[in-house]
């Protein structure tokens, strides 16, 4: 005969009532919670770090800066006009545009002060270089001839370069976040299989009961692992609530910094739907966890 | 009538002490009714455990149903225990659930639909005089109301074999002599029905009745036939 839905909510019920402690009653589904805010941002940290690093690699990859170091203004400039043409008409080059002076001499400012827009010090001329596509150091080789054979107060240096160790440090941050996710899950693994044997032990009378009768190792665990699942479900969708505040509380602060770099630090939507996979993700981890802990426990009495 | 449970040369040990059950074989027919008597320690309630498959013994075979259960995959426990009624000699109800779950937990045990499990639990709560304290919860019972729910807890499932273990410990003369009633009335249902006592008036109430006597672990009465009271000289065969 089919169980109607009465039936099975009268038989969730009966189960429900098998093993007593109300939802959020115990430490475990506040455990979970803290848990959870924690692996969510930790893994955050590493998903936007990894984006950070990825987009600062593709925005480097093909750039260059040209440095006219020449003291004479009116021979900087006409040395800069000559470079930009002959740049803008090399193989390999998609775009080259000349730096403003303005705002050059804007961000050299905090640094040397009204100076710097005087025009007594000799500030070189930057020429941002764009290349096309692929094959980067073989293309600032040839670049670095053409600007030799022009004038040796002409220099290239890749972006690469010295953002390289920027990049170094936010690669090894995504990789320890990735590593702090990792050692959360195992803590929570380790966690749940503490709570169930908790409780294992603490209903011992009950389990003997319901095995002298011919509950079967199965629908015993089940018990436990729908109690274990549901403390999960909701420690899990409360920590990740905080969490996902917080990511967002500091994603404002992020972007408000107006740092390239620093606001290349995001979660695009694949990085939120991987975060809304975590709490998923622990209640399935929580509960096949308690079942496997349940069954190894019940599996040793006769 | 065919035997139900055969236990041969079974020996139980627990840890390294000496034997607590030593060379016990006896076989019980279905539909009997069997009292198992003996002094507190005899090993009467070790001998229960093993029959209602709490235990494997050390030694010996133990068929039950017609099955080797000694050797039998603990998988396969869960149905014969499914077989089995047990009235404990502490009752063993879960405490916190009420009289009416108590005893429908065998039926949520079978995995039997909720909506057809009111009418025999309602049936059986009315059957031990329980009707109107089917909510209650077994610490406000008293030990007779308490007995009560255990049997009926034991009985619901129509099991093939009861298992009692002194079930009259508890109770007041009055009540002994109407869970005698019960029982019987369970045997002629086609139960078998084992009760583990040291009360011998108590037996002397079913005529029908046979006897097995444990002392020091082993039985008096190997055959298992004995019967009490015991037969007229002119009845034996």
């Amino acid at each position: 005969m089919m169980a109607t839905r009465a039936d099975r909510r009268a038989a969730a019920a009966a189960r429900h009532r098998l093993l007593p402690g109300g939802r959020l009653a115990g430490p475990m589904p506040w455990i979970i919670a803290i848990m959870m805010f924690l692996t969510v941002l930790a893994a955050a940290a590493a998903l936007g770090l990894g984006a950070a690093v990825r987009s600062m690699s593709a925005d480097l990859a093909g750039r260059a800066s040209v440095q006219v170091v020449e003291a004479d203004a009116q021979a900087r400039d006409q040395l800069a006009a000559r470079t930009l043409q002959s740049l803008r008409g090399a193989d390999g080059v998609r775009a080259a545009d000349p730096v403003d002076p303005a705002k050059l001499a804007d961000q050299l400012r905090p640094w040397l002060g009204e100076a710097a827009t005087s025009g007594d010090l000799p500030v070189p001329a930057l020429i941002d270089v764009m290349l096309t596509p692929g094959d980067t150091d073989a293309k600032l080789d040839r670049l670095r001839r053409l600007l030799s054979g022009l004038s040796p107060k002409l220099r290239i240096e890749p972006h690469a370069a010295f953002l390289l160790p920027l990049a170094g440090l936010l690669t090894a941050l995504g990789w320890l976040a990735a590593g702090v996710v990792l050692l959360m899950i195992l803590a929570t693994g380790a966690v749940v299989v503490l709570a169930a044997r908790g409780a294992h032990d603490s209903h011992r009378g009950t389990i003997d009961v319901l095995h002298l009768m011919g509950s079967t190792d199965v629908q015993i665990a089940r018990l436990f692992q729908r109690r274990i699942g549901i403390d999960a479900l909701m420690g899990g969708a409360l920590g990740f609530s905080f969490a996902a505040l917080v990511i967002l509380l500091i994603g404002l602060r992020l972007s408000a910094t107006g740092s390239d770099v620093v606001g290349a630090v995001s979660l695009d939507t694949r990085g939120w739907l991987l975060l809304v996979a975590l709490p998923i993700f622990g209640v399935v981890l929580a509960t096949l966890t308690a079942r496997w802990t349940v069954l190894r426990a019940l599996g040793r009495a006769l | 009538m065919s035997a139900i449970v055969q236990f041969e040369n079974v020996g139980l040990r627990y840890g390294l002490d000496s034997e607590t059950l030593s060379d016990v074989s006896f076989s019980l027919a279905g539909g009997g009714f069997y009292f198992l008597t003996g002094a507190s320690g005899a090993g009467k309630t070790s001998l229960l455990k093993l029959l209602y498959l709490a235990q494997r013994p050390s030694r010996g075979v133990i068929r039950l149903f017609g099955e080797d259960v000694v050797t039998l995959p603990r998988k396969r426990l869960p149905g014969f225990r499914r077989r089995i009624g047990v009235v404990f000699q502490d009752f063993r109800l879960v405490p916190h659930l009420s009289a009416y779950d108590n005893i429908a937990l065998p039926l949520r045990v079978s995995g039997m639909e909720e909506g057809e499990i009111d009418a025999p639990v309602v049936e059986m709560l009315n059957w031990v005089g329980l009707g109107d304290r089917g909510q209650a919860r077994p610490a406000t019972l008293s030990g007779g109301e308490q007995q009560r729910v255990a049997i009926a807890r034991a009985v619901i499932g129509r099991p093939e074999i009861l298992i009692a273990d002194e079930p009259t410990g508890n109770v007041d003369a009055d009540m002994a002599r109407r869970l005698m009633s019960l029982f019987e009335a369970l045997n002629r249902l086609g139960t078998t029905i084992v009760v583990a006592t040291h009360d011998l008036p108590l037996i002397a109430q079913v005529s029908s009745a046979h006897m097995m006597r444990l002392d020091k672990g082993r039985l008096a009465d190997p055959t298992g036939s004995l019967r009490y009271p015991p037969r007229p000289p002119q009845d034996k065969p």
